[in-house]
């Protein structure tokens, strides 16, 4: 009796004294962040993986299940979910996590968002975001921004634990902070310097490291690339010199690689969230990827 | 059947939504989301002006988000059978669709035909119901089988398959005016797991005819969906449905009983999945129709289709489809097809489809045809099928 008695207190005490509070984020950067933030008191499903396109993400009924039990849904915003999450919310059966609940939070809100349309846009110009460009998290400066909602979100959820989220974001912080130093140092050379990206994804990122994106692979944001804005391309990559092409992960390298053969671009695969590679297992290490691939790619090329 | 017994479910499930969300009205609404606090962030390299709203009207926040879907086929060959015409402007959905306060929205999909609307769909669901619950009320396709709860501009083929144009009364397929009620199942890891049950008005055009209030409709449909990795899904559902059919008087009343077993494989690279997927998806169908003996008494009816699609490049897809289906009202009359085609996406919103359709019909007609559908979005961005 004794001795079950023991056992019963151990499984007690073993197990946490809280619930832990259930993230699920459309992007694994959010998760990341939320992982920084919540450490133990948390737990974290991302629905999109770092390696696919976030435009197009499937609405699995599997993600139902995940969303049904989840006390906060991180988004993107901005339209970047609307292909998938919008039946997956209604079909979730989770109140809390609906737009506007509490448990609820749109990481836009407060970041530094480019390319807000200020006049009239129809699809004309491709598949365009009526409300600014949302791959925002590339700046880093959004990314602390992004940390103090979700710390701030984490507390309003789990008031026991708003030391220990206070004490992870500033521990976040300073890191972030030590790290933006190394990151800027790394790209203060190539200030200036012009580049082409596959995709629109890369705005954010280009104005905090001061470079100059002169183009896209895609004639229009959504649709593949044409013989003649390829050639369009080349012709601006050789008149422009400009050193090095990005491509996100889930595009084609073969009009990339081309451009790249007929003008001596660097063509660099350049990851946009957290989970793109296996190396890349947070928000700090996508940096220190993506900066180490553009600066060893503009040092070959010199 | 009794005749009050249906009514009392059906009341019984609206009265329960209804004093649920009453009840909810009581409690305190939900709390905005409150904007992140706000330590000053270290100023940034270069201040950022404050950005520019997008442009909007304020009278306009409520409005619903409004989209038309344009569905043009035009059709080549010889069918006596299935005479559709050379240029049809068949379908302009518009859909309409909101939240309608903290615990529903409503989707409207009114249906313009060349000549007349249709009401395909008008629900509200109620979306913050205790207990894994869902419920919707309205008019709704129905969740009988796969196919013929999706709306004909996100199938894979311009034309509905056999089965459903010979078991569920027409191209239309089943349709019902009334209410459902889905509950998830708990099953383990994340499999999801569906139990929907549905009552509706006895009428269906061609499938069910409601002669006195008492003739409802039913269905029954459990899905299952799971992952077998990152790449593949299976989806499995079986349906059972049953209503009260055209041949009824007013002494007899005479059922059409309808089950299906619907599969979906599907294959997706999450990384290339914007260039290269395939999918496999298959129904199987039957009917025990109820008819007097002068129509030559109870018809059995079954009906299967097997269609795959696979995706050759960013914008292209290439598909098959097999189908056979007997006639619902004569089990002895049976109809088969294959098909052909390939799928053409300019961008996210329009598609041209080509299809070389060959269908046998009882009775020895055989029909080769081929048909071009274009279709085309505009308004809101709805999301993708899956």
């Amino acid at each position: 009796m004794k001795k079950f008695t023991m056992a019963l207190a151990a499984i007690f005490l073993a197990a946490p004294l809280w619930a832990k509070v259930h993230v699920v984020s459309s992007l694994q950067d959010f998760s990341s962040i939320a992982d920084s933030i919540g450490g133990d008191r948390v737990e974290t499903t991302a629905l999109a993986r770092g390696y696919q396109d976030p435009h197009f993400v499937d609405a699995k009924p599997s993600f139902i299940v995940k969303m049904s039990r989840a006390d906060l849904l991180i988004v993107a915003g901005l339209e970047l979910e609307i292909g998938y999450l919008p039946p997956l919310i209604d079909q979730s059966r989770n109140d809390k996590i609906h737009p506007g609940s509490v448990g609820y939070l749109d990481a836009s809100v407060g970041c530094d968002i480019l390319q807000r349309p200020t006049t009239q846009i129809t699809r004309a110009m491709g598949d365009v975001h009526p409300y600014g460009n949302p791959h925002y998290w590339t700046d880093p400066d959004n990314g602390r921004v992004i940390a103090r909602a979700i710390a701030a979100k984490l507390s309003e959820l789990d008031p026991a634990g708003k030391s220990t989220f206070e004490k992870n974001l500033a521990a976040f912080e300073t890191k972030l902070a030590e790290k933006q130093k190394e990151w800027d140092a790394k790209m203060a050379p190539y200030a200036g310097t012009k580049i082409v990206t596959f995709h629109d994804s890369w705005p954010n990122f280009a104005k905090h490291f001061k470079l100059v994106v002169a183009g896209h692979v895609e004639p229009k944001p959504g649709i593949p690339p044409t013989p003649s804005h390829t050639l369009e391309i080349i012709n601006l990559i050789k008149t422009e010199k400009i050193p090095v092409i990005l491509v996100e992960p889930y595009f084609d390298l073969k009009t990339p690689k081309f451009i790249g053969a007929q003008t001596g671009a660097a063509v660099v695969t350049f990851y946009p969230s957290v989970g793109g590679i296996p190396e890349i297992k947070d928000y700090f290490s996508l940096f220190d990827y993506d900066i180490n691939a553009f600066v060893s790619a503009m040092k070959g090329h010199k | 059947m009794k005749i009050r017994k249906p009514l009392a479910l059906c009341l019984g499930v609206l009265a329960g939504i209804a004093s649920f969300s009453m009840g909810q009205e009581t409690q305190p609404s939900p709390k905005p989301t409150p904007v992140p606090t706000a330590e000053p962030a270290p100023p940034p390299a270069e201040p950022t002006p404050a950005p520019p709203p997008a442009p909007s009207q304020a009278s306009n926040y409520f409005n619903p988000s409004v989209s038309v879907i344009g569905n043009f086929l035009a059709v080549a060959g010889h069918n006596p059978v299935e005479n559709l015409p050379s240029f049809n402007l068949r379908e302009s959905e518009v859909g309409i669709q909101a939240i309608v306060d903290p615990y529903a929205r409503a989707d409207f999909f009114l249906s313009f035909g060349e000549e007349g609307v249709n009401v395909e769909e008008g629900f509200v669901t109620f979306t913050s119901l205790p207990g894994q619950l869902l419920a919707k009320v309205g008019r709704m396709r129905v969740n009988f089988g796969k196919i013929n709860s999706l709306h004909l501009h996100v199938l894979p083929w311009p034309d509905e398959p056999l089965p459903v144009v010979n078991l569920l009364g027409g191209e239309e397929g089943w349709i019902g005016t009334g209410v459902s009620l889905a509950r998830l199942i708990p099953m383990p890891a994340d499999i999801f797991s569906e139990l929907t049950l549905q009552a509706f008005r006895g009428q269906s055009e061609g499938l069910f005819e409601a002669r006195t209030r008492s003739d409802l409709a039913y269905n029954a449909h459990y899905r299952v969906f799971f992952d077998l990795s990152e790449a593949v899904n299976v989806d499995l559902g079986t349906s059972y449905g049953a209503g009260p059919n055209a041949t009824s008087t007013d002494e007899t009343k005479r059922w059409t009983k309808l089950e299906a077993i619907d599969f979906t494989l599907r294959w997706k690279p999450l990384r290339t999945g914007t260039y290269r997927s395939a999918s496999l998806r298959g129904e199987l169908f039957r009917s025990r129709r109820d008819q007097p003996d002068s129509l030559g008494g109870r018809q059995t009816a079954r009906g299967w289709f097997l269609s795959g699609e696979y995706q050759l490049a960013k914008r292209w897809f290439a598909g098959a489809r097999v189908e056979s289906s007997d006639h619902s009202d004569d089990g002895s009359k049976r109809d088969t097809g294959q098909a052909v085609l390939l799928t053409f996406w300019p961008s996210e919103f329009s598609q041209v489809r080509a299809e070389a359709r060959r269908r046998r019909y009882a009775g020895g007609i055989t029909a080769n045809e081929a048909l071009l559908q274009l279709q085309f979005a505009i308004g809101a961005h709805g999301a993708h099928p899956f």
